[in-house]
């Protein structure tokens, strides 16, 4: 039953709450593709 | 804010007042930038093809930039904040969260289109789509972009209020539909993808106007493509969840296992973002270790998803024909599908291409081996052309055919049209992409106003088959622009001269949204879907085939066997 609130499957509870998953979205992306890359290129040493 | 409510009489939807007048605005506006992205392709692909070779390069190189921006970018994104809307307040039966704000948006996404175009129009911003620094156009190029970025950020938003809304007022129970989950997947991308942009758009505006002394090149590229390929992204999402709509539309289609898509799209929201590092894949500085693990590794899961979403979808069409009894071998329910039907036969032709060209060539193109020898040729663009103009734009065609009626309470004229538009430009697109891999493969360099390199002291003598495919392009891109065009006129005509049709009832009350009951214990099992086993196992053999030969070819470039 939907009104019943325990007998919703975990993985469904996720599912359904749409700020979870823009905050899982956001920040593997962010972590994985964006600070692990801008961290790379700081990582560069500079030519003299 | 009161508002009222719209039932469609031809489809039973229920359209809240504004988000409807929101929604056309979206669709004209993405419609305009279509037309002046295509206007412009016309241009490319007449210059692109060697025999005619028409514009000088200063005029190519502006022509291409428009083209790429207005087709990947205004394009697909006003259409897309049209989806949203859609998919919230019209499928969940509510009212849209801030209706003010959403039109303040929506006009800050035009002034932010103007601006950009004037600025690329002005002739001393043909830094092309990727705009990689350090090429610099002029500062109203970068704030027209940051301005209609801004203005999608709001409408995703908006859609996400609207989402709190519809819980709040209880317009429906349990879980979001199937489309509006699609829906919020390419909002949660077009976050991601609008906060890198920023990221990067923003210093290189204040360097356009001198107030920073220089953008690092490789960071820029970094960032710039977690909004340059993940802007495609929400285009994945957004089409597959058209596809999964127009499925339901014409044959009452059923997904084959709610829980199955609703993960392949949760995988997309994971991981789909990360392909934007194919396009660093040659870079110098970059690690193998960041490079294999956000293209292969995770990228892998949302490859996983589109197959998914791929077999789901031709599935329930057959789940859908069978149980209307075409079940005579493994493909009537196939043959008797309704052909005739733009909107069924855009979808299936998006369905196939985005496939078997654009998904078979994204992964070859994503292990960092194989892009050696495509990298920065023309089969990058013969990609994404299969994944952005076959797939996303060919699905949208589809759902306008769709919309007109329904959304501008028009009749869509020139049906004997209409029947043979998705055939003639997806047809031709298909072959577009097709020769574009095909010359990239032999090396072709995207971009190139001259591929003769002529005047070059060292020229280049490019195969015969270089130049027949080129030659093919120009062809071809000539018969899709001639689809593209009859569409957006047919679709200008018909909202304009078509039949005017029965507005329906007006309430100042929506109707909440009924889910049909759950298949009780004991209920019959759904048909099984034969037809789109083989289908998939098709995909797979072309998929190991094509993985083969280019790793095959790799070798022989090599000189390693």
């Amino acid at each position: 039953m939907a009104d019943n609130n325990d007998d919703v499957p975990v993985m469904q509870k996720w599912l359904d709450n749409p700020f979870l998953l823009l905050f899982l979205g956001i920040t593997i992306p962010t972590v994985l593709y964006i600070v692990w890359g801008v961290m790379e290129i700081a990582n560069i040493p500079v030519a003299h | 804010m009161a508002t009222t409510y719209r039932i469609c009489p031809r489809s039973g939807l229920q359209f809240d007042t504004e988000a409807e007048k929101l929604m056309r605005f979206h669709a004209v506006c993405g419609v305009l930038s279509l037309l002046v992205g295509g206007i412009m392709a016309l241009g490319v692909i007449l210059t692109r093809w060697p025999a005619v070779h028409l514009l000088s390069a200063d005029v190519f190189y502006m022509v291409l930039t428009a083209h790429g921006i207005d087709m990947l970018i205004f394009w697909i994104i006003f259409f897309e904040m049209a989806v949203l809307i859609f998919a919230s307040s019209t499928l969940l039966h509510c009212r849209l969260a801030t209706p003010k704000l959403a039109w303040l948006s929506s006009w800050l996404m035009v002034l932010g289109a103007i601006m950009t175009n004037v600025a690329i129009f002005q002739g001393e911003s043909s830094v092309m789509f990727t705009s990689y620094v350090p090429m610099q156009a002029k500062w109203h190029f970068y704030l027209g972009l940051i301005l209609f970025a801004v203005g999608a950020l709001l409408i995703c938003f908006i859609f996400l209020g609207t989402l709190v809304v519809a819980k709040a007022e209880k317009t429906y129970e349990g879980s979001i539909p199937l489309v509006t989950f699609g829906a919020l997947t390419a909002c949660i991308i077009a976050i991601f993808t609008i906060a890198s942009g920023a990221i990067i758009l923003i210093p290189t505006f204040f360097w356009s106007i001198g107030y920073i002394r220089e953008i690092d090149s490789l960071m820029y590229r970094v960032v710039w493509w977690g909004l340059g390929h993940s802007s495609q992204q929400i285009n994945v999402s957004a089409h597959v969840a058209i596809w999964y709509a127009i499925a339901a539309i014409v044959f009452g289609a059923k997904p084959m296992s709610e829980k199955v898509s609703r993960t392949a799209y949760f995988l997309y929201i994971l991981f789909l973002q990360l392909a934007s590092a194919h396009h660093i894949l040659s870079d110098p500085g970059m690690s193998s270790e960041w490079k294999i693990v956000n293209t292969s590794y995770f990228m892998y899961f949302a490859v996983l998803a589109s197959m998914i979403h791929g077999m789901t979808v031709p599935g329930a069409i057959e789940q859908a024909q069978r149980l209307k009894g075409y079940n005579k071998g493994l493909f009537e329910w196939l043959r008797k599908a309704p052909w005739g039907n733009p909107a069924f036969s855009s979808m299936f032709l998006s369905l196939i291409g985005f496939g078997f060209l654009g998904g078979i060539s994204g992964v070859m193109m994503g292990a960092e081996q194989l892009n050696m020898l495509i990298h920065n040729t023309i089969y990058v663009p013969g990609h994404f052309h299969a994944t952005v103009v076959i797939g996303t734009t060919l699905a949208f065609m589809g759902l306008t055919y769709f919309l007109v009626p329904v959304l501008f309470k028009r009749e869509v004229l020139f049906p004997g049209f209409a029947k043979i538009q998705p055939y003639l430009f997806g047809l031709a697109m298909y072959i577009v992409s097709l020769v574009m891999m095909g010359a990239g493969t032999l090396g072709v360099s995207r971009r190139h106003w001259d591929m003769a390199f002529a005047g070059a002291p060292m020229a280049y003598e490019w195969p015969g088959a270089a130049y027949l495919m080129m030659g093919l392009t120009g062809i071809f891109g000539v018969v899709a622009i001639v689809g593209g065009a009859g569409w957006i006129l047919q679709i200008v005509l018909s909202i304009f001269f078509g039949k005017k049709l029965e507005e329906g009832e007006i309430r100042s009350t929506p109707i909440p949204l009924t889910l049909p009951p759950p298949a009780p214990a004991g209920a019959a099992h759904p048909p099984a879907t034969p037809g789109t086993m083989v289908l998939a196992l098709i995909f797979l053999t072309a998929f190991i085939l094509y993985y083969f030969v280019n790793w095959k070819y790799l070798s022989s470039l090599w000189g390693l066997s």
